[in-house]
């Protein structure tokens, strides 16, 4: 098991590296000088373009701007942006609200769609899972965004029964809806993978051994059908996560949610390349720390993956 | 090539001839199931049963017809309507609702919301299908020798897919996108396919991989053929149904992805008519008529549907594991 982990960290280590590393020359090699742009239509002053410069690091080779901003991360100092924030305060401020909204919609898109997923797979061709499936569709085809305008209106403005927007330091109440528009499609699709996969596996041998020893059907359920179900769906969701947060972008900008998408679009617009980086950065660290999980979740579910 | 007597599904090896039935020496009800075979009749290959299979569901057709729809209405959508989308519009027709001629009603701008949608689809078909195949090319390419030539390439090759897997597709749209000075739709399509491709890229790898190892390969190479040949001719072919299938519901989420761009404000400029475009600017009224975002989404959802529908089938057809007997 630990030599295995020792193996997938020192996977980890060039995806790291060339996901930051592809990020860095994408933000900093586009065209533009956001320090001149500083200025305005009159420009600043070459003497003060330099300092700032040199401040910034933005005199330096390109591949050693990269480094500096490695050392940055792994000391956690990532400096400040052109406004003289502390760029680590600028991040505290944004990832906690899409953390938690891409948690609950993680919960919600699991807890659903593997119920719902179970119970039409169960059934598979009955009634329920005909209309869950087709239901699944319509999801999945309307775009995240209309489903998150409809939901305003229709639950927020008309009925009343959630907060329209979720404003600055929302609850978990006023996050609950931007929450379940955020999930709606993954929940979709991890309703259509639980599906397939219950509906696979209630045909494999070992669940007929099961049933032949006489086990009770909630036992042969929950132990043996779920489990070896929800390989694939844990897969999913340990990659979702990631998606979620860089997903979250839309749904933050309909619910007014002051999370990571609007911090990160406001640094986009302004040319505030090192918290750019800085905040993709950890969303790709947050991606890959979600996989890494995912595959030592797998030795729990599968009996016959072992890391020896 | 004598076409494969016993087809099999990529990622499985074919069943030898004589083991797949076991009849027992007395057992005179198991030879009537292989007299009942016709034997006249030339074998079915894989693909032409995978079509049968596909023709009897009532989901494809219903999924070909919005396809087919789709597609014309994005070819030639001056045969749906002859209102311009741009050009005729006027400010005191602002938020109006259905005229004679004009089914939909106006919208903010006091254009015709029924032309709109019509010459919406064109930005949607054209963004889906030119990043369907570019992520189809690239992904294959890249897969397939990783998978096949196996070693260095492999490592460096999966390693690369991980990086590129690593960055969330939005994300990266939305940092290339701000960039990008001259937005088209292929611009559009090639900034979603060169973040997109990773996962054909690993379906590809693992169904060659399995593929490579299959007798007619070995039989392709002590004929003499090259490596390169074996590749295209043999592997490529028989790795192509999950490929197919994944490249079915790509295209519905590609769809998606543009409009998401085009919403953000960061996809097709707003001289370009696109659903995204629209829904982002019926957004501005939703208080007043909220129904104006119901035409381009409708459009959206109904292109979408139509293709993830195609891929559910095409997925059933080409997977006999999930064929109903």
């Amino acid at each position: 098991m630990l030599w295995y982990l020792g193996r997938r960290l020192l996977q980890v280590i060039p995806v790291f590296l060339g996901a930051t590393l592809l990020l860095y020359a994408l933000v900093f090699l586009r065209p533009g000088d956001p320090v001149n742009a500083l200025g305005g239509e009159r420009g600043l002053p070459e003497a003060v373009q330099d300092e700032i410069r040199a401040r910034y690091n933005l005199d330096q080779p390109f591949l050693v701007q990269y480094l500096l901003f490695l050392r940055g991360v792994f000391t956690l100092d990532f400096g400040v942006d052109f406004r003289g924030r502390e760029i680590l305060d600028v991040m505290a401020g944004a990832f906690p609200v899409t953390f938690q909204l891409a948690l609950m919609a993680l919960a919600i898109e699991a807890i659903f769609g593997v119920g719902f997923g179970l119970v039409a797979g169960m059934r598979k061709g009955g009634w329920f899972d005909g209309s869950v499936l087709v239901m699944s569709l319509f999801v999945i085809a309307v775009p995240t965004f209309v489903i998150g305008f409809v939901a305003q209106l229709g639950l927020g403005v008309r009925l009343g029964w959630f907060p329209v927007t979720a404003g600055r330091d929302p609850d978990f109440y006023s996050l609950l809806m931007p929450a379940i528009v955020l999930g709606a499609v993954s929940f979709a699709y991890v309703l259509r993978l639980t599906r397939t996969s219950v509906a696979e596996n209630l045909s494999a041998d070992y669940v007929r051994t099961a049933r032949a020893k006489g086990l009770q059907r909630s036992q042969v359920t929950g132990r043996h059908v779920l489990r070896n179900s929800l390989i694939p769906v844990v897969t999913f969701l340990g990659a979702d996560l990631g998606n979620l947060m860089a997903g979250a972008i839309v749904t933050e900008g309909i619910f007014n949610i002051n999370g990571v998408g609007g911090t990160l679009y406001d640094a986009i617009v302004r040319g505030e390349n090192v918290t750019v980086v800085s905040l993709t950065t950890v969303l790709v660290l947050v991606y890959i720390a979600a996989n890494l999980l995912v595959d030592l979740l797998y030795a729990a579910l599968d009996p016959r993956i072992r890391y020896a | 090539m004598p076409e494969n007597r016993y087809p099999s599904t990529p990622g499985q090896p074919a069943p030898r001839t004589g083991q797949e039935h076991y009849t027992a020496p007395f057992d005179e009800g198991g030879l009537g199931a292989v007299d009942a075979v016709e034997t006249t009749e030339a074998p079915r290959s894989f693909w032409r049963e995978s079509w049968r299979e596909m023709r009897s569901r009532a989901m494809f057709w219903v999924a070909a017809a919005i396809i087919v729809l789709v597609l014309v209405v994005a070819a030639f959508p001056g045969l749906f309507t002859s209102v311009h989308p741009r050009l005729d519009c006027s400010l005191s027709l602002s938020l109006d609702g259905p005229t004679a001629g004009h089914p939909f009603g106006f919208d903010f701008q006091g254009c015709d919301i029924y032309a709109r949608t019509v010459y919406g689809a064109r930005a949607s078909v054209l963004v889906g299908v030119m990043a369907t195949a570019m992520v189809i090319v690239l992904g294959t390419a890249i897969g397939a020798i990783a998978g096949y030539y196996g070693g260095w390439f492999d490592t460096i090759l999966s390693r690369i897919t991980d990086i590129f897997f690593a960055i969330p597709l939005v994300l990266a749209a939305i940092v290339i996108m701000s960039i990008t000075a001259n937005r088209t739709s292929f611009t559009v399509a090639f900034v979603l396919a060169l973040f997109g491709w990773t996962s054909i890229a690993r379906i590809t790898r693992g169904t060659v991989l399995s593929v490579k190892n299959n007798e007619f390969v070995t039989a392709a190479r002590a004929l003499g053929m090259g490596r390169g040949a074996i590749l295209l001719k043999h592997v490529l072919p028989n790795s192509a149904a999950p490929i197919i299938v994944y490249a079915t519901v790509a295209l519905g989420t590609f769809i998606v992805a543009e409009a998401t761009l085009s919403f953000l404000g960061i996809g097709l400029p707003p001289s370009v008519v696109s659903w995204g475009g629209d829904i982002s600017t019926a957004q501005r009224a939703i208080r007043i008529s909220p129904e104006i975002m119901l035409y381009p989404a409708g459009g959206l959802a109904l292109t979408v549907l139509g293709f993830i529908m195609m891929g559910d089938v095409v997925r059933d057809a080409l997977d006999p594991k999930a064929r109903k007997r």
